[in-house]
């Protein structure tokens, strides 16, 4: 069965390349058919291959299909080659079968949109180039999937492209995200000269053993691999164009966030771990940007008025979990928070989605409420998903995930207490801004009534992906993965969850019980500008407007009419002045030749005589 | 003697059609696509052959001014020949992109785009220095006449513009070449200009030096090089609308070739001493380029100025010293050329429909045109370098071959990775993304339109997926002759340096 | 035969070109000036023979034939010319034509 993997990536591929070339042929069931169905096959074959990976001897459950050779030259051969160990079949399963709910909820959720086979086409490229990147044997190989996921970004968000903000937030994504991948080729660079290969194993194996601890070299690889998984994860300081990236449909959002794109980078530095092992600063900066960023995009998210602005920013806050986890040499905690995450992320972005279009593309927090009893459906499995968001203990997946966070911050290899406070704090930020977003929404009074009800697809996925988020720790692929188990002491465990429950207190007394009391802290002269501070996240945008894009854009537009050229005009133009001042003795008058003529050989002959 | 046919297939064909436009254009036209055709499927053939023994792929001598040693001498090796197959290609599709867009005097345009076919060719064939030289200078007139008999409104000066900068450095290269063989007789007693006997000619240092530096400065000005490039955005800016001329004559970078050719193996050390500055330029091209091409207004100044960023990368693989880098050289001269033609022709595409190249005056074209869209999406996508297609491939390589020796120049060159997405994603944005500030009906790509497009996006990611193509028969010959000269200097350098 | 001494021959020559070459500045009328460039011919001639006669050569004499025929050729060229600006602009004012000024 295992000989089925590279199907796993090239039924999506086909998916797209078949929409690609017949979409304006394709009716709207066909299309359908091709976009979910490709994505069907490739959660089946991915099943298929799941099977035969079991079936291996667990000693030795690493599989390895060569497709061919891609780039050779010199000492470098990298090949077309998808290898499957534990890791990537974690990625895989999650990939495949979050990828196949998600399309196959927007075969109904697209359903009015003209460019319906345009998106499945995009879609379908997305889910192939992620499924690369978790499946590629070769560190080259994954970046094709790598910028692969960074292009289907740019056109899903710009998908919309006729609204100018979209088409604006399609390419900050992009060009930001580009920044980390120049990052990442340059760490490519210093890791195949320096290891002769770019084999993810072979080069690993090479790494530890050429490479002492903390060597110069390895600490400057594993922070380029980190600028590059900064750019795709949106972690500090390249978390910019994540907010403004809900400008594509909903589907897409719920894509990048939970199954491709923002997950890459943690897939990236898990894959690496070994690297970042060898490269304890390198690691410690990695979690230093986790706490940064879970401390930032949770506060930004409390004061955000855009339902999906706030989830964007909680996935923000919940990647830096992931950042902190692989910082601290956790990085199977991560994998288990990526994995929950994919789950109830996803789930709340397609909940939301359907309350978002049941009330007609509003997005606006303060102009809904009271939907618990008109979209029940969509409450309780939102409810599902915000409380693993928020780690509920004991019932919801999250809190496993989280809580493992927590403890590996506090006790684990490169732990610290400031860790753990910040991951403390941030836990008790996010219920409480998952609190103020349920309560918001799906509370209160009513303020507008919703138009439609999900139908059968939207809500199977819905109901499967609820089911995921609140069934617990069973998620936990640590098991498979192998790693250090993290054995924190109870009181840090009760701390940690203390604080996620303090906040969800916290929510309902401020935006359920007095909501009065939430807006007076709001319209504060501190809250206000805090809240202004926040809802920019913490200014970013306008920091990097002043510094890069207004000089650049300037410097071009200086630069426009080839400020080179000067030079060369100026040659052009001394030799026209030179022309003209020569001609003036050219005036027609032949007379006047005819003296210059013989006052010339008069003089010449008097030189030759009076010498 | 094929490769004396790849050559005089286009001159003849041209000629031909000059004639037969007398009569008819239709014939004219068709003349040159078979022309072309039949050149494109000799070239193929001769490169499919695979090279012999020798490392040959195809050889042709015969004498011509025998007491200087000049002689007709063609050779094709693994880095001439995906070039060749290369310019009957852009060729083809030049004709078949010309085929609605020029009216008048379509007889005469039509030779003069395969005479300078012809000429691309025969540079990049010849391996006697006078044959080159000869070939460098006759593909300006052709181009000349192009550009001021059929191009845009300040067509004048812009033709002398280029003619004025690639007769100057000619002139400079000319001389190097005669210096270099007088430098031949001194050592071994008679003169020859033959590119292979005067490998390895010893020159003493200064002497070398200034034969290298008229080269190189001959071969950057026609490359560009920043700052000898400002001849190549007027050139494409009033070339023929349609993009013909931009993709047949222009495109392909003999200037590259050149600097691959003769710069290193003939002044190898003197080329060592001259890397930092090279490698300087290089960089500054490939900022400055990608930099430049986002400011431009004009759609075919921009793809101008991307091929000028993509230049850059040759200049970086040229003085690494490094067989990777040159193996990635011969990518970035094929895929820029690729991933340049398909821009070039989107500009004649758009012209023809609305009128004007100015992209700022053009918006939200997906939905009218979206074969154009999805077009113009991977040209600019492989201009930037995404991976799966050409340009990346050949960045890539020159970027790993220039990180051995020199990693800072390569991580400098590596920022024009965002550079470049910057101008990509504002082209796509400003033609096709945001309203429709046209509102006039417009057609997508027509059959004819469309298999050209095909054919250059095709090209783009066979060779993406597969720079196998490419790279695989480059080991061979030359390159590796250079890279085993530069390698063996660089050794005693280094055991000198320690 | 020997009483014109080679000195006189070049004076009077001398002198025969000055006359033709203020000829040709001062008057404006391109027949005079056509005559008097025919004088400056003439005068170069007789210094040719002058020298000739004095070398006791030949090739003096030769040259004067040749002086003769250019002189011929140029007359009947100038003149053709002269005729042809007296058609178009009606004068013969020299300084009128002159429109070959850069």
């Amino acid at each position: 069965m295992l000989e089925l993997l590279w199907l796993v990536p090239l039924a999506p591929l086909g998916g797209f390349l078949i929409l690609a070339v017949a979409r304006a042929r394709l009716g709207r069931r066909a299309v359908a058919t091709v976009g979910v169905g490709s994505a069907g096959v490739a959660l089946a074959a991915a099943g298929a291959v799941a099977a035969g990976f079991f079936a291996l001897p667990a000693a030795g459950r690493v599989y390895e299909q060569n497709l061919g050779t891609w780039i050779s030259a010199g000492d470098l051969a990298a090949r077309f080659v998808l290898h499957l160990d534990a890791l990537a079949l974690v990625m895989m399963a999650v990939v495949t079968l979050v990828g196949f709910l998600i399309l196959l909820y927007s075969a109904e959720s697209m359903a009015g949109d003209e460019g319906y086979a345009r998106f499945f086409c995009y879609m379908n490229l997305f889910v192939a180039s992620m499924l690369v990147l978790v499946l590629a044997g070769d560190l080259l190989l994954l970046y094709l999937g790598w910028e692969g996921v960074g292009l289907c970004s740019y056109l899903l968000i710009g998908f919309w492209y006729r609204e100018p903000a979209n088409a604006r937030a399609a390419k900050k994504a992009f060009i930001v995200t580009r920044v980390g991948d120049a990052a990442l080729l340059v760490g490519l660079l210093v890791l195949f000269t320096q290891m002769g290969t770019s084999d993810i194993g072979g080069l690993l194996a090479r790494a530890a053993e050429r490479w002492p601890t903390g060597s110069s070299v390895a600490t400057l690889a594993a922070l380029l691999l980190l600028a590059g998984a900064v750019g795709k994860s949106a972690q500090l300081p390249l978390q910019v164009w994540l907010p403004d990236a809900m400008a594509g449909p909903t589907p897409v959002s719920a894509l990048i966030h939970a199954a491709t794109m923002v997950t890459a980078g943690v897939y990236l530095l898990s894959r690496m771990h070994g690297l970042f092992a060898l490269a304890p600063a390198a690691a410690t900066v990695t979690a230093v940007i986790g706490a940064a960023t879970l401390l930032l995009a949770g506060t930004s998210a409390l004061v955000q008025r855009d339902l999906k602005r706030v989830l964007a920013y909680s996935t923000m806050s919940q990647v830096g979990y992931m950042f902190v986890a692989l910082g601290v040499g956790a990085w199977g905690a991560a994998i288990f928070h990526f994995v929950t995450h994919a789950v109830f992320k996803s789930l709340l972005f397609l909940a939301a989605g359907a309350v978002i279009a049941a009330l007609g593309e509003e997005h606006d927090l303060f102009k809904m409420g009271g939907l618990r009893q008109r979209l029940p459906l969509v409450f309780w499995t939102f409810l599902a998903g915000a409380a693993s968001l928020a780690a509920l203990p004991l019932v919801t997946a999250g809190f496993y995930s989280k809580e493992e966070i927590l403890a590996a911050a506090w006790a684990g290899p490169a732990g610290g207490r400031w860790l753990w406070a910040a991951g403390a704090v941030g836990a008790a930020v996010t219920a409480l801004y998952t609190g103020r977003m349920v309560f918001l929404v799906f509370f209160g009074t009513a303020k507008r009534e919703p138009s439609q009800q999900p139908g059968w697809a939207m809500a199977t996925v819905l109901v499967i992906l609820a089911a995921l988020s609140v069934s617990g720790w069973w998620l936990d692929p640590r098991w498979l993965l192998g790693g250090t188990e993290i054995a924190a002491t109870l009181p840090v465990r009760l701390a940690g969850t203390a604080a996620a429950l303090a906040g969800i207190v916290l929510a309902w007394y401020f935006y359920l019980r007095r909501p009065a009391l939430a807006a007076r802290v709001a319209q504060s002269r501190a809250g206000a500008a805090l809240g202004r501070w926040w809802i920019g996240g913490w200014g970013f945008d306008w920091l990097y407007n002043f510094i890069f894009v207004r000089p650049y854009v300037w410097l071009t537009q200086l630069g426009r009419d080839e400020l080179l050229d000067g030079p060369f005009r100026t040659l052009g133009r001394t030799l026209d002045l030179a022309h003209a001042g020569m001609s003036w003795t050219v005036t027609g008058r032949v007379r006047w030749y005819a003296a210059a003529l013989a006052a010339g050989a008069i003089a010449a002959i008097a030189v030759a005589v009076w010498r | 003697m094929i490769l004396g046919w790849i050559i005089f297939l286009p001159l003849l064909g041209g000629a031909a059609a000059w004639i037969a436009g007398r009569r008819s254009a239709g014939a004219a036209r068709t003349l040159a696509l078979v022309a072309m055709a039949l050149d494109l499927a000799l070239a193929v053939a001769a490169w499919s052959g695979g090279a012999g023994a020798s490392g040959w792929f195809a050889e042709f001598q015969c004498p011509w001014l025998p007491q200087f040693g000049i002689s007709v001498h063609l050779g094709m090796d693994g880095a001439s020949a995906p070039l060749v197959v290369l310019a009957a290609f852009l060729g083809l599709l030049a004709v078949g992109v010309s085929w609605r867009g020029i009216g008048e005097r379509v007889g005469f345009f039509h030779f003069n785009l395969l005479w300078a076919v012809a000429a691309t060719q025969a540079i990049l064939l010849s391996l006697d220095l006078v044959l080159f030289y000869v070939a460098w200078e006759a593909l300006l007139v052709p181009l000349y006449f192009l550009i001021a008999v059929w191009g845009g409104p300040r067509r004048g000066p812009a033709a002398l513009k280029m003619f004025i900068f690639g007769q100057a450095s000619a002139v400079l290269m000319l001389v190097a070449f005669i210096a270099l063989a007088i430098s031949h007789q001194r050592a071994v007693g008679s003169y020859t200009f033959d590119y292979l006997k005067l490998l390895g000619t010893p020159v003493a240092g200064a002497a070398a030096f200034w034969m290298m530096l008229a080269v190189f400065v001959a071969l950057a000005v026609k490359l560009p090089a920043v700052p000898l490039h400002v001849w190549l955005p007027d050139a494409h800016e009033q070339a023929p609308a349609s993009g013909g001329v931009d993709i047949a004559g222009l495109a392909v970078k003999v200037g590259a070739y050149g600097m691959l050719r003769l710069v290193v193996p003939l002044f190898p050390a003197a080329a060592r001493d001259f890397t930092p500055v090279a490698m300087t330029l290089g960089v500054i091209g490939i900022l400055y380029g990608a930099t430049m091409a986002f400011a431009q207004r004009d759609l075919k100044r921009l793809a101008a100025y991307s091929s000028i960023s993509h230049m850059g990368f040759i200049l970086l693989a040229v003085f690494a010293f490094d067989q990777t880098a040159l193996q990635g050289a011969v990518l970035v001269m094929v895929a820029s050329a690729l991933s340049a033609a398909g821009l070039f022709f989107m500009a004649g595409v758009l012209e023809r429909r609305f009128g004007t190249r100015n992209i700022e005056a053009l918006g939200g074209l997906w939905s009218a045109m979206p074969r154009a869209g999805a077009a113009t999406l991977i040209f600019a996508l492989a201009a930037m370098g995404l991976p799966g297609l050409a340009n990346f491939a050949g960045e890539f390589l020159v970027l790993l071959g220039t990180y051995r020796e020199h990693p800072v120049f390569a991580v400098l060159a590596a920022l024009g990775m965002i550079a470049s997405v910057i101008y990509a994603v504002r082209l796509m944005g400003v033609i096709f993304h945001g309203p429709r500030k046209d509102e006039r009906p417009v057609k997508d790509l027509s059959w004819r339109e469309g298999a050209i497009a095909a054919a250059l996006v095709a090209a783009l990611v066979w060779i993406g997926i597969h720079p196998g193509v490419i790279t695989a028969n480059g080991k061979q010959n030359f390159t590796a002759a250079a890279a085993n000269n530069a390698s063996a200097l660089h050794d005693s350098n280094t055991e000198g340096g320690r | 035969m020997n009483s014109v001494s080679p000195e006189s021959g070049l004076v009077v020559a001398a002198v025969l070109f000055a006359l033709g070459l203020g000829g040709v500045l001062a008057r404006r009328n391109m027949l005079f000036v056509l005559m008097s460039i025919e004088i400056m011919l003439n005068a170069a001639a007789l210094a040719m023979i002058t020298a000739g006669a004095r070398h006791h050569a030949a090739d003096g004499q030769v040259m004067f034939m040749f002086i003769l025929a250019t002189a011929a050729a140029e007359v009947a060229v100038g003149l053709a010319i002269v005729l042809l600006i007296y058609r178009r602009r009606r004068t013969l004012d020299v300084d009128e034509a002159r429109e070959m000024r850069g």
